[in-house]
């Protein structure tokens, strides 16, 4: 199971309705139905994670986050999930923005552009970082909108948006003893639970 | 139907024996207890016909119910003999192995009343004339067929269906099922459907029917006393229906202006036939020789008619908070008769409403006719679902002993 899934479910409470963001493979609203019974919808346009979802009997519906959250009513949901989605979008800053129109919460995490191995390669090669998490080049990334954990946090503040709780988590060795300290050096992913 | 395709058609071949339902026999039905219609009037007494393929387990907890669309019937799947050049209508997707399997489920498929495939329709006679019914035929709405279906249902056994599956008006039934019989099924599919037709869908149907009124061998719709049959108009409406059934691409990768007869030569003056022009006549014809155009004009009215939330304040979303099943919801990018934006209309309603839906909007270029033909994608998501539907049935028969 992976950390920042356990991490989301703390976050959510009993019987709510959930809608997750670029689900995937639905792990995580199968996850929140067994264990708090939710009520959730995943948004994915990618056909396989569709085919996984309904394999799993996790509610899907395909629909591309690029186009908005429009055709969701203010507050219909508790809470509006997107896990390692936001740098995939044309318009984070709005998808943010309507995840809190839609949603009472809402709970977004994504990978550490500032992490020092990032940094590092791109101070020392002078090229786009190419790592496991991240393993694609430039141009033909899906990753367009990197960001890091400050940047973040200055668009949030920009916007009024209240941060309720921010983990990070790092998996590496040097990044868990680190990632307290210097979070923005080492933590490699950021998740961040707001509200209006 | 399968030759766009030509891998599936391959695989259909190989595997004809074994993933057919193989010889099937329609069955009949009488109902002599008065049903009571959505227009006031009440059928004495009717017929259905139906098939059925699978086996209804002992818990009869794994019944599916297959809703026909406009010119559907009972003949879903299988061949009526061994020299039976074409399988039902929906035979790619019903059968052992496939999506709607056939080793796990009991498939009932009927022909709907007003139909003309041996249900009590406008051919039948009228027992209070001794002549068939003919216009006099009353009017059908969905929830009729619905309520009929239902009737089925208590007579075979069946107290819930696992799932009520239909494409286009099909999935109008469907829908229809789980608002009406909140109860009676845990499944609701949905392909290619609406909650209501929008007025250009309406204007094509009357555009249709008026071909047929329109045609002198229509007698006010008493032709069959008269010994007559407007197959002319019939086929025209059938013509304009085809057209808008496929897509512009669909048209054009399988036509094109591909000429059948004559050429542009200079000096040719022979006239000029497009392939279009001859395939679209074959179309017409051969439907026009095996259905009723009173059928047609009472079908197509009953889409017209469909209005999901009509009863509900025209909101969907309390239409839709009746539902306890969960929904499947498949749409095609090239139907324009039944467009991928009518089924997220559906599928939004269902969200706000707290109920459980899937979708997926399947590329394809078949138009709206993509439902019933072979694509790998919709397959597959058919297939992923079905599947939950039977592991469920055996889990609940688990927990039943």
């Amino acid at each position: 199971m992976r950390i920042d899934l356990d991490v989301i479910q703390d976050w959510i409470a009993p019987n709510s309705r959930v809608l997750d963001l670029g689900c995937g493979d639905g792990a995580l609203l199968e996850q929140l139905g067994k264990n708090k019974n939710v009520i959730g919808y995943g948004l994915e346009i990618d056909p396989e994670q569709i085919e996984l979802c309904v394999e799993r009997g996790v509610n899907v519906v395909e629909q591309n986050l690029d186009t908005g959250l429009g055709n969701f009513a203010d507050g219909s949901f508790d809470a509006v999930v997107m896990t390692q989605a936001l740098q995939t979008l044309r318009h984070p800053h709005e998808v943010v923005r309507e995840m809190l129109r839609v949603g009472r919460d809402c709970i977004i995490t994504f990978p550490n552009f500032g992490q020092w191995r990032a940094r590092w390669h791109l101070a020392f090669s002078g090229r786009m970082p190419v790592s496991d998490l991240l393993p694609f080049e430039w141009y033909d990334t899906p990753n367009i909108h990197f960001c890091t954990f400050r940047d973040f946090e200055v668009l949030c503040k920009q916007n009024d948006w209240t941060i309720l709780h921010r983990q990070v988590v790092s998996e590496s060795k040097i990044g868990v003893t680190f990632k307290d300290f210097l979070p923005n050096l080492f933590g490699e992913t950021a998740i961040y639970h707001l509200t209006r | 139907m399968s030759t766009e395709n030509p891998t599936a058609s391959r695989e259909c071949q190989n595997t004809a024996d074994a993933d057919s339902v193989g010889l099937v026999t329609p069955k009949k039905q009488e109902f002599t207890e008065p049903l009571q219609l959505a227009c006031g009037r009440v059928l004495q007494g009717y017929t259905l016909v139906y098939e059925t393929y699978g086996t209804l387990n002992t818990d009869r907890s794994n019944a599916i119910l297959i809703c026909h669309a406009l010119s559907g019937h009972h003949h879903a799947a299988g061949r009526h003999s061994p020299d039976d050049k074409r399988a039902g209508w929906w035979d790619h997707y019903i059968g052992p192995g496939k999506p709607i399997d056939t080793s796990k489920f009991f498939v009932v498929s009927l022909n709907n009343l007003g139909g003309c495939h041996g249900s009590t329709g406008p051919v039948s006679i009228n027992p209070t004339t001794g002549k068939p019914w003919g216009p006099d035929f009353p009017p059908m709405r969905v929830r009729d067929w619905v309520h009929s279906q239902a009737r089925l249902a208590d007579l075979l056994g069946i107290e819930q269906w696992a799932a009520v599956i239909g494409g286009s008006l099909g999935g109008m039934q469907a829908m229809r099922w789980a608002l009406e019989y909140p109860e009676r099924l845990r499944h609701c599919v949905v392909i290619a459907s609406a909650m209501k037709l929008s007025a250009q869908n309406i204007a094509f149907n009357e555009t249709a029917r008026q071909a047929i009124t329109s045609d002198p061998d229509f007698c006010g719709g008493r032709y069959l006393e008269r010994e007559k049959l407007p197959r002319r108009g019939l086929a025209v409406a059938r013509m304009i229906g085809h057209i808008t059934y496929l897509s512009d691409d669909g048209l054009a990768n399988k036509f094109g202006r591909e000429l059948r007869t004559g050429s542009f030569q200079p000096g040719s003056d022979e006239e000029v036939e497009f392939q279009i022009q001859s395939y679209l006549r074959y179309q017409g014809d051969s439907f026009s020789s095996s259905f009723d155009p009173n059928t047609y004009i009472l079908m197509t009215r009953a889409l017209d008619y469909f209005d999901l939330a009509r009863e509900y304040k025209d909101d969907p979303v309390a239409a839709f908070a009746n539902a306890s099943c969960r929904f499947l919801l498949v749409a095609f990018t090239s139907d324009w008769r039944f467009a991928p934006d009518r089924s997220r209309e559906i599928v939004n309603a269902l969200m706000h409403a707290n109920v459980s839906v899937s979708y997926a909007e399947i590329e394809s270029a078949m138009g709206h006719d993509a439902f019933l033909l072979p694509n790998e994608r919709y397959e597959g998501i058919f297939r992923a679902y079905m599947q939950r539907v039977a592991a469920e049935i055996i889990e609940e028969g688990r927990y039943a002993y």
